[in-house]
C-alpha cells in the first residue's frame, strides 16, 4: 500500500519521531510506522493535528527527524503552528504529510494542499505512484534538513490506497540519525514581529532560488514528444495520479509532457524549456488549477505567446477525481484527435448503496433512544465527524447539522442562542470529544448555554479503522497508557449532570434522556457501549415467525442492515446480527429473542 | 502476462481480501502488480471495489473496456462496473442479492431478477454462481471470497491457478480458517 511505502521510506530515512491524527486516506502511514519502526522511534496518535504538529516541531528544533501525518482537513486544525513554523524553520528534517482526497471520497472538502503550501510558503512534494512516494519521502527529509524548513508531502487517495510491487531497503541499509539536542537561542526559536520581518524576506528569496534548484530535481522532468507527435505544438503539464492516467491512455506514442512533482516552488526554468516551441498547453490536474496558474504566471512574466488551458478554461472538470477515461478524453480532444465519447453507465436502475451504521452499532440505539424520548418536541440534533454522521440516514434521521471536527457542540449553542425554545442536542464521539469537543463544552458552560451534550462513547476511533485515543488506555504501539475519563473531564469543567448509560438498554436510555434534557444549562449523557466491529458477540437475535405480526416496526424504525422481510415476516440475517437486542426491546409482539441481555 | 481484474461487492463481503489474495499470488510469481482500492466510507455497507492490474501497466485504475474479468460479490455491484469490461471479457458473479437498507425503508426497490437479466443480455461470458446454495453446503458464509476466486480460476480469465492462490492464502488467512477456505476455493 502507498501509505505503507511512505512509512517504510520514512523509517529508512532515520525518522526519530512520528505524530499524527487519524484521517482517511492518511491513517495507515502512522499505523505502519507503529508496527515496523525500531523501538527507539517515538510514535504517537496525538489528540489532534495541532498537537501532533507542535510535538513534532519541538523534536525537530532539537535536531530530530520528524514526520507528521494527517488528512487535508486536519491541516486546517494544524495551520496555526504550521504558518508560524514556516517563519521559524527547523533543525532536524521535518516532513508534514497531508493526504488529499479528490472526489471527495471521504472528506468534507476538496481543498488542495498544494495551494496551502503556496499560502504557507513551504515547498511541497507531490508523488505520482507508490514507487515514487517511497523514494520521494527520503528526498523530502534531505531537502528539509538542507533548507532548514518544514516541507509538505501530499499524496492523494490513489497513491495512499494504491498497491504496487516495489523494492524497499533492508533494515541494515536504514539510516540512523543521532539527535543533537536543543540549543538555546531565543533569537532563533522565539517568534517576534522583528524576526518574522527578517525571516519573511529570507523565505521569499529562498523560494525564488528554489524555482531554479527544483528545475534540476529529477522528480520534475520533460518527456519529449514521440514520433507520432513530433510536429505537434501541443504539450501537456500534469502531476500525481493524473500522470499515470495519461501514460496509461497514450502508451508508447505521446505528446510532449511536463511532469511536476514540486508544484511549489514551481520549477520555472524547466517549464520554460517545456514551453519552447509549443503553441498550446493543457494542464491536467486534480483539485485546484495550481500548475495551470503557475504556467500562466511563467508565460506572462516571460512574455511567451502561448495558450494555456485546463480547469480555468473548462477543458478539465473543476471538481472531483480524474479517471483514465476523463484524462484520455480531455487530452485527445485538446490534441484535435477523434475521441470516443466516455463509456456509458449501465442503462439499468441499480440500487444506491449509501454507507450505513453496522448491524448492532450502539450509535443506532443511542440515536433511537433520543428520538423516542424527544418525540413531539422542537429539537436540533447537531452531529459531528465520525461513524455517527451516518445517523443522518433514514429512518433514523438524527443528524441535522455536520460541519467539521468538534463543531456540533458549538453549533448547538448558536442555534439555541437564536431560538431559545428549541431543545438543542450535540452528538459527539469519544475520539472527536478529545480532539476538539472539550473547548466547546467549556464555552457552553462559561457562557451559560442550555444544551445537552451526548457523548457516543464506543471506546475507539471507529471510522478510520479503530485507532486508540486518550480514553482507551492504549498507545499507538499498543502499550498501556494513562486513561482519561470523559465523565471526570465533564465534571471537572463544572457540569452538574453527567449521566452514563448503556444505549442497548432501551427503556433506561429513554428515561435518562427525558430526565437529563429537562434540566437547565449544560448537561451531558454518555452512551457507553463498545464498537461492534471490535467486540463481537456470539449471541444472535431471531424472529419467531409464529409470533411476528408483520408490522415492520423493527425495519421501519431502526434501519438495521440485518433486518429484512422474508416470506411476509421480519427476518434477521444471521451473518450480520450481533445480538444487540434493540429490535427485541421495541417489538410490540415480543416476537424477537436470543440476543444479549443489556440491563445494567 | 497482462490481466486487469475488477472486484466489486458490498462492505463486509471480503472483496478487499480477495483482491489482496490475487495480488499476493501474482507477486509470488514475480508478476508486477498495481491495484487501487476504494475503501473509506464505503466499508459500512456501501459499495466497495478494487482494481487489480497484473503485468506492466502505467495506472492502477483500469481504463473503460479494459478489464478481462469482473468478479461480482453481488449482482448489482457487478452490473455497476460493466463499462470497464472488455467486449470479450468474463463476469463471474454471485447471484445472491444484498438489499440496501434504503430499499427496505421506503427508498427505491431493488429487483434482483431484472439485474440478472441485464447481465445475461450484456455479458458474452457470464458465470452465475449460486452462492447461497454453495455456501450453505460449505456451512460458512464467510468464505464467499475464496468461493468466487475458485470460480474465477476455473473460468480461465484470472490467469492464476488454485495453487497460486493457496500460497497467498497461507500468508493472509488465519491457520484455523485455511481448510474451509481451501474447500471453498477448490470446490
Amino acid at each position: 500500500m502507498g501509505n505503507e511505502a511512505i512509512a517504510m521510506g520514512a523509517i529508512a530515512s532515520g525518522v526519530n519521531l512520528v505524530a499524527g491524527y487519524p484521517g482517511t486516506p492518511s491513517t495507515e502511514v502512522l499505523e505502519t510506522v507503529a508496527k515496523r519502526a525500531p523501538k527507539n522511534v517515538h510514535v504517537e496518535w496525538s489528540i489532534n493535528e495541532k498537537a501532533a504538529m507542535e510535538v513534532a516541531a519541538g523534536a525537530a528544533y532539537s535536531g530530530a527527524r520528524v514526520l507528521v501525518t494527517m488528512k487535508q482537513v486536519g491541516l486546517n486544525v494544524a495551520s496555526d503552528p504550521l504558518m508560524s513554523l514556516s517563519y521559524i524553520g527547523v533543525k532536524g528534517g521535518m516532513v508534514v504529510l497531508v493526504a488529499d482526497d479528490p472526489g471527495p471520497i471521504s472528506s468534507q472538502t476538496e481543498q488542495d494542499t498544494r495551494t496551502f503550501a503556496m499560502y504557507s510558503k513551504l515547498p511541497v512534494f507531490d508523488p505520482s505512484s507508490v514507487k515514487e512516494a517511497y523514494d520521494m519521502i527520503g528526498e523530502a527529509f534531505k531537502f528539509s534538513e538542507k533548507y532548514q524548513t518544514p516541507v509538505i508531502f501530499r499524496p492523494t487517495t490513489r497513491i495512499d490506497h494504491g498497491y504496487e510491487t516495489i523494492d524497499i531497503k533492508e533494515e541494515f541499509e536504514w539510516e540512523k540519525h543521532e539527535i543533537e539536542g536543543f540549543l538555546k537561542d531565543s533569537s532563533r526559536w522565539v517568534i517576534f514581529p522583528k524576526l518574522s520581518f527578517i525571516n519573511h524576506a529570507k523565505i521569499e528569496k529562498r523560494n525564488s532560488e528554489l524555482t531554479k534548484v527544483l528545475s534540476e530535481y529529477n522528480g520534475n522532468f520533460i518527456e519529449k514528444a514521440t514520433a507520432k507527435y513530433e510536429n505537434s505544438k501541443v504539450g501537456i503539464i500534469t502531476h500525481g495520479i493524473s500522470y499515470a492516467y495519461l501514460k496509461e491512455s497514450f502508451g508508447e506514442e505521446h505528446p510532449k509532457i511536463l511532469k511536476v512533482s514540486t508544484p511549489f516552488p514551481f520549477p520555472e526554468e524547466l517549464a520554460l524549456k517545456f514551453a519552447d516551441g509549443l503553441d498550446k498547453i493543457l494542464a491536467i490536474e486534480e483539485l485546484d488549477p495550481v500548475l495551470e496558474r503557475a504556467m500562466l504566471m511563467t508565460a506572462g512574466r516571460r512574455g511567451l505567446n502561448i495558450k494555456i488551458c485546463g480547469k480555468l478554461t473548462g477543458e478539465i472538470a473543476p471538481s472531483g477525481e480524474n479517471t483514465v477515461a476523463s484524462v484520455n478524453f480531455a487530452a485527445r480532444k485538446f490534441l484535435g484527435e477523434q475521441t470516443e465519447e466516455r463509456a456509458a453507465l449501465p442503462d439499468i436502475k441499480l440500487p444506491i448503496r449509501p454507507p450505513v451504521l453496522c448491524a448492532g452499532c450502539p450509535h443506532r440505539a443511542s440515536f433511537y433512544a433520543v428520538k423516542v424520548a424527544m418525540k413531539g418536541e422542537k429539537t436540533l440534533y447537531a452531529g459531528d465527524i465520525g461513524c455517527y454522521t451516518l445517523g443522518n440516514a433514514m429512518p433514523l434521521d438524527m443528524c441535522d447539522t455536520c460541519l467539521c471536527m468538534g463543531a456540533g457542540v458549538t453549533i448547538a449553542q448558536g442555534v439555541w442562542r437564536a431560538e431559545k425554545d428549541r431543545k438543542c442536542f450535540a452528538f459527539i464521539g469519544d475520539s472527536t470529544f478529545f480532539a476538539s469537543g472539550i473547548t466547546g463544552v467549556i464555552n457552553a458552560y462559561y457562557n451559560g448555554a442550555d444544551i445537552t451534550v451526548v457523548i457516543l462513547d464506543n471506546s475507539t476511533t471507529a471510522m478510520t479503522g479503530h485507532q486508540p485515543h486518550p480514553g482507551t488506555g492504549k498507545t499507538a504501539r499498543g502499550d498501556v497508557a494513562a486513561k482519561v475519563s470523559i465523565e471526570s473531564v465533564l465534571k471537572g469543567i463544572g457540569l452538574k449532570t453527567v449521566e452514563t448509560v448503556n444505549p442497548l438498554d432501551f427503556n433506561k436510555s429513554v428515561e435518562t434522556v427525558r430526565k437529563v434534557a429537562a434540566e437547565d444549562g449544560v448537561k451531558a449523557i454518555i452512551f457507553k457501549s463498545p464498537c461492534v466491529a471490535i467486540h463481537k458477540s456470539k449471541e444472535k437475535s431471531k424472529v419467531n415467525p409464529e409470533k411476528c405480526i408483520a408490522c415492520k416496526k423493527c425495519i421501519r424504525e431502526l434501519g438495521c442492515p440485518a433486518l429484512i422481510m422474508r416470506d411476509g415476516k421480519a427476518y434477521i440475517e444471521e451473518s450480520l446480527c450481533v445480538g444487540c437486542a434493540l429490535c427485541e426491546q421495541i417489538c410490540p409482539a415480543g416476537a424477537i429473542s436470543g440476543g444479549r441481555t443489556n440491563e445494567a | 502476462m497482462k490481466r486487469s481484474i475488477l472486484l466489486a461487492g458490498v462492505g463486509g463481503q471480503g472483496t478487499i481480501l480477495a483482491s489482496k489474495l490475487i495480488s499476493a499470488a501474482a507477486v509470488k510469481k514475480s508478476i508486477p502488480v498495481k491495484t487501487a482500492e476504494t475503501i473509506g466510507m464505503a466499508q459500512r455497507g456501501g459499495s466497495v471495489f478494487s482494481h487489480v492490474r497484473l503485468g506492466d501497466n502505467a495506472s492502477p485504475m483500469i481504463p473503460p473496456k479494459g478489464a478481462d474479468l469482473i468478479i461480482g460479490f453481488e449482482p448489482a455491484e457487478a452490473a455497476r462496473h460493466l463499462m470497464f469490461l472488455k467486449d470479450e471479457g468474463t463476469v463471474v458473479t454471485a447471484t445472491a442479492p444484498v438489499y440496501p437498507v434504503s430499499a427496505l425503508t421506503g427508498g427505491a426497490p431493488y429487483n434482483v431478477e431484472s439485474v440478472i437479466e441485464y447481465l445475461k443480455a450484456n455479458v458474452k461470458r457470464l458465470i452465475l454462481v449460486d452462492t447461497e446454495k454453495l455456501l450453505a453446503e460449505i456451512g460458512n458464509s464467510k468464505v464467499l471470497n475464496t468461493l468466487l476466486l475458485g470460480e474465477a480460476i476455473r473460468s480461465g480469465a484470472l490467469g492464476l491457478t488454485a495453487e497460486d492462490i493457496m500460497v497467498a492464502m497461507k500468508e493472509l488467512i488465519p491457520e484455523k480458517l485455511l481448510d474451509i477456505n481451501k474447500k471453498a476455493l477448490v470446490g
